[in-house]
């Protein structure tokens, strides 16, 4: 079922400390039960999406006590900030979130515009938001369909993919890349949208309302399905917050908040959408959520498409921003710039001592860079506040005296990316 | 209908290692070790677009004792490499290994601390995929090279070598024993 | 959703975004507020305050960190931990009296305001009260930075390292600490392809 690792036979004799968190602990006394047993769920499981861990105690087939282990990903990307420049960092960004690397790139450009005080032109700014709003549809879509598939439907997992491929063909032709984008500049974007993405977007947008119908038809009233995730994996209100969740999973259980519209970037205040927010914080209102959240997403990209502004993708004026790569082969001072940006020992100009928290709304929730700039063309520190840590500290008490089948469908309900959540 | 009716009552003649080898290399079994960007892309090769299946590698086990082919798709880094060097010695000869993408193949973008610099310094690989993320179709090219290679592969050789039996001494065996059955 | 005609959506759009100024002005003269509660609270003790781009920062001595942020948490809304984390400002310019700073990002949901909390702490002792009894959430935020900087935080239930091996020496993100770390990557035991080769 799961592969050993060769630090199981260790663990397995340390008690599991206890949480700090009144009646949700997981508090496991120290020496086992008789029928207490231990067992490894991950990090090569089918049902532990990448590459997560969790070191379950059982009484029969009740979790009586767990402990998340991850770092298996831990790819080094806070140290390895601090040695790339702004806009290099940005193809680091994309390997973080995989399954939405566009909302990646934006909220990174977003933070080191934040900082340098620069803000990107309206054109860029609705393609940014038609990008993030199509990786999050992306990413609910895959969400929901791993979600079935965890559950034993496999179908939803290949339709999902059916429109997963058509936005990677609306990437690949405006970026050139289907998954790791590397679309965003500081400043700006690498390029502009060539023709026939709008017309592809609006011919994805009119399907996409099938299909969100079909996947729902499959699930929404499944019996398999409800039996399995209502009531499931219980999230409070108040659990949430003080877990400090964030995005859908957070609004699945009450907490009315999201960033496009509490604290609004790109331009998130011009576009007429709700928040949708469940109550119930189990499995099965964490699906509906991303349900609901897809067809917003696909509301707002309408209203981009209808309202795209013209104009320049690239803040001119400031300094910092790199010059298109026609103006470089052809224009003296692009040239310079682009020599004077891209050189060792130049590049963009920061402040002495700027610090910046800025937050999007990614699609698993706050996704927070926290930047600290010494003067030069390199961070002096990058943080990265990722919403999937926040969400796999919380599965404590979500799976706490359930069956390990419900494990399983509370792990597939967070979308916890390992790549965001190693870093 | 269909097959059946193309090839009639005929019957074709070919040596039994050249059937099996024709049979193995395309039904292989694929483990996928999927850590990071390049998992989300051996997924898209499986589902329905690129759909894997018509190149006969489909069905994807989770557990490496069930299967014959390992694809490394994604980052490798300190923690994970143990797993990693367990799951391919917990595979049953004959074993195949596939290194996707560029991450798994010599460290990628990512020159830090934790990070494995290629897999290859530690288990052995027999296809390179280049990409970050490669394409499905680069993938499934390189499912067509390791399908090349099991092809060509003498099985028993293999398994030999690699459980350090002598080969030609199990050959001399082989032929005295059916020595032995003729005369008796 | 009907579709509107061109220009009533740019003046549409004009308003809204003059409403979302409005509001982000308010937001920032909450903040401010909300930052003016803390330093008066912490009255003579307030080490340093800071406000970059709008968003403030309060300097507090490592000893009453904890009981800021249990103000912060109790008396004014900050009902979310954000966000822990740390840096270590040796080959940073400036005056800084210790090495590490910790440095929490505090969110008052009802409010829609944000704080920054920042902690100098010493580089021979880097240890603190730990914030997992405010908010629970705090718990891998804290073990990430012990893991990455060696700052312990006292009373965490459960502190070890988080991100990488327990077998693991040194912190990656000290400034000390090179990129490519210290060998420990290419240290594994080689598995060969035969089994002969690894007899000889």
């Amino acid at each position: 079922m799961s592969s050993p690792t060769p630090q199981a036979t260790s663990l397995s004799s340390d008690p599991i400390p206890s949480k700090p968190f009144g009646d949700a602990a997981i508090s496991v006394e120290p020496g086992l039960g008789e029928k207490d047993m231990v067992i490894n769920f991950g990090p090569q499981h089918p049902a532990m999406h990448g590459t997560l861990r969790l070191i379950l105690r059982l009484n029969g087939e009740k979790v009586s006590g767990a402990e998340p282990d991850m770092g298996f990903l831990h790819t080094g990307f806070e140290k390895l900030g601090e040695y790339r420049t702004y806009n290099q960092y940005i193809v680091v960004t994309d390997r973080m979130n995989y399954f939405s690397a566009m909302a990646n790139n934006t909220g990174f450009a977003c933070a080191v515009e934040e900082m340098l005080g620069i803000e990107c032109p309206p054109r860029a700014a609705a393609i940014r938001v038609l990008m993030c709003e199509l990786s999050r549809i992306s990413d609910h879509i895959l969400g929901i369909g791993l979600q079935g598939m965890d559950m034993g439907a496999f179908t939803p997992m290949l339709w999902s993919f059916i429109e997963r491929e058509k936005i990677y063909d609306v990437f690949e032709l405006t970026s050139g890349g289907r998954l790791t984008t590397s679309y965003t500049r500081v400043g700006g974007l690498a390029f502009d949208l060539p023709d026939g993405v709008e017309y592809r977007v609006r011919t994805f947008l009119d399907r996409l309302d099938d299909t969100v119908r079909d996947m729902e038809g499959m699930l929404a009233r499944n019996r398999i399905f409800m039996d399995r995730t209502v009531g499931v994996g219980v999230l409070t209100r108040d659990e949430a917050i003080a877990y400090g969740m964030s995005g859908p999973l957070a609004r699945a259980s009450g907490v009315d908040r999201d960033l496009r519209r509490d604290r609004p970037y790109l331009g998130y205040e011009q576009y007429d959408f709700d928040v949708p927010v469940f109550t119930d914080g189990c499995v099965y209102s964490r699906y509906q959520q991303r349900l609901a959240e897809i067809r917003e997403s696909a509301k707002i990209c309408r209203q981009v498409l209808d309202s795209m502004p013209s104009g320049p993708i690239n803040a001119l004026g400031a300094k910092a921003t790199l010059p298109s790569k026609d103006d470089v082969y052809t224009k003296m001072e692009s040239l310079i710039q682009h020599f004077m940006l891209t050189m060792p020992g130049h590049g963009i100009k920061t402040p002495e001592s700027g610090e910046i928290y800025h937050a999007t709304e990614s699609p698993n929730g706050e996704l927070g860079w926290y930047l600290i700039s010494d003067g030069t063309a390199v961070p002096y520190r990058v943080r990265v506040r990722p919403p999937s840590l926040f969400a796999f500290q919380s599965i404590l008490p979500m799976i706490k005296g359930r069956l390990v089948s419900d494990v399983v469908a509370t792990m597939s309900s967070l979308n916890v990316i390992a790549g965001e959540l190693d870093r | 209908m269909g097959l059946e009716d193309w090839l009639g009552n005929d019957f074709i003649s070919t040596r039994i290692k050249d059937l099996l080898a024709w049979g193995r290399k395309n039904s292989l079994w694929p483990m996928p070790f999927g850590t990071a960007c390049c998992a989300i892309e051996l997924m898209a090769t499986m589902s329905s677009r690129y759909d894997m299946a018509r190149f006969g590698a489909e069905v994807v086990r989770f557990s490496p004792r069930q299967s014959d082919l390992l694809i490394v798709g994604g980052r490798v880094t300190l923690k994970m490499m143990p797993v990693l060097q367990r799951i391919w010695q917990q595979m049953p000869e004959p074993k195949w290994a596939i290194s996707m993408g560029a991450c798994a193949s010599c460290g990628g973008v990512f020159d830090t601390y934790t990070m494995i610099q290629g897999v290859d310094q530690f288990i052995p690989i027999d296809v390179y995929i280049p990409g970050c993320p490669p394409r499905p179709e680069n993938l499934i090219d390189a499912v067509r090279l390791i399908q090349d290679k099991v092809g060509k592969t003498e099985i028993q050789r293999l398994i030999d070598e690699r459980t350090g039996v002598d080969h030609l001494a199990r050959l001399e065996a082989m032929d005295r024993r059916r020595t032995q059955e003729a005369t008796s | 959703m009907t579709q509107l005609p061109l220009a009533d959506m740019g003046k549409i759009f004009q308003e809204r975004r003059e409403r979302a100024a409005e509001s982000k002005a308010r937001r920032v003269e909450r903040e401010r507020r909300l930052a003016d509660a803390v330093c008066a609270w912490l009255g003579k003790d307030l080490v340093k305050r800071a406000a970059f781009r709008d968003q403030q920062t309060i300097y507090v001595p490592a000893a009453r960190a904890h009981e800021t942020l249990a103000h912060c948490k109790n008396a004014l809304g900050f009902d979310q931990l954000t966000d822990c984390t740390a840096y270590d400002t040796l080959k940073l310019e400036g005056e800084h009296p210790e090495r590490f700073v910790v440095v929490w990002t505090l969110t008052n949901l009802g409010q829609e305001a944000m704080l920054r909390i920042k902690a100098y702490l010493n580089e021979d002792e880097p240890v603190l009260p730990t914030a997992t009894d405010l908010w629970v959430g705090a718990d891998f935020p804290e073990r990430e930075v012990y893991d990455m900087f060696g700052i312990e935080f006292e009373g965490h239930y459960n502190l070890k390292r988080l991100l990488m091996p327990e077998s693991y020496v040194g912190y990656p993100l000290r400034k000390d600490y090179p990129l490519r770390g210290r060998g420990e990557r290419d240290n594994f035991p080689v598995v060969p392809r035969t089994r002969k080769a690894s007899y000889e």
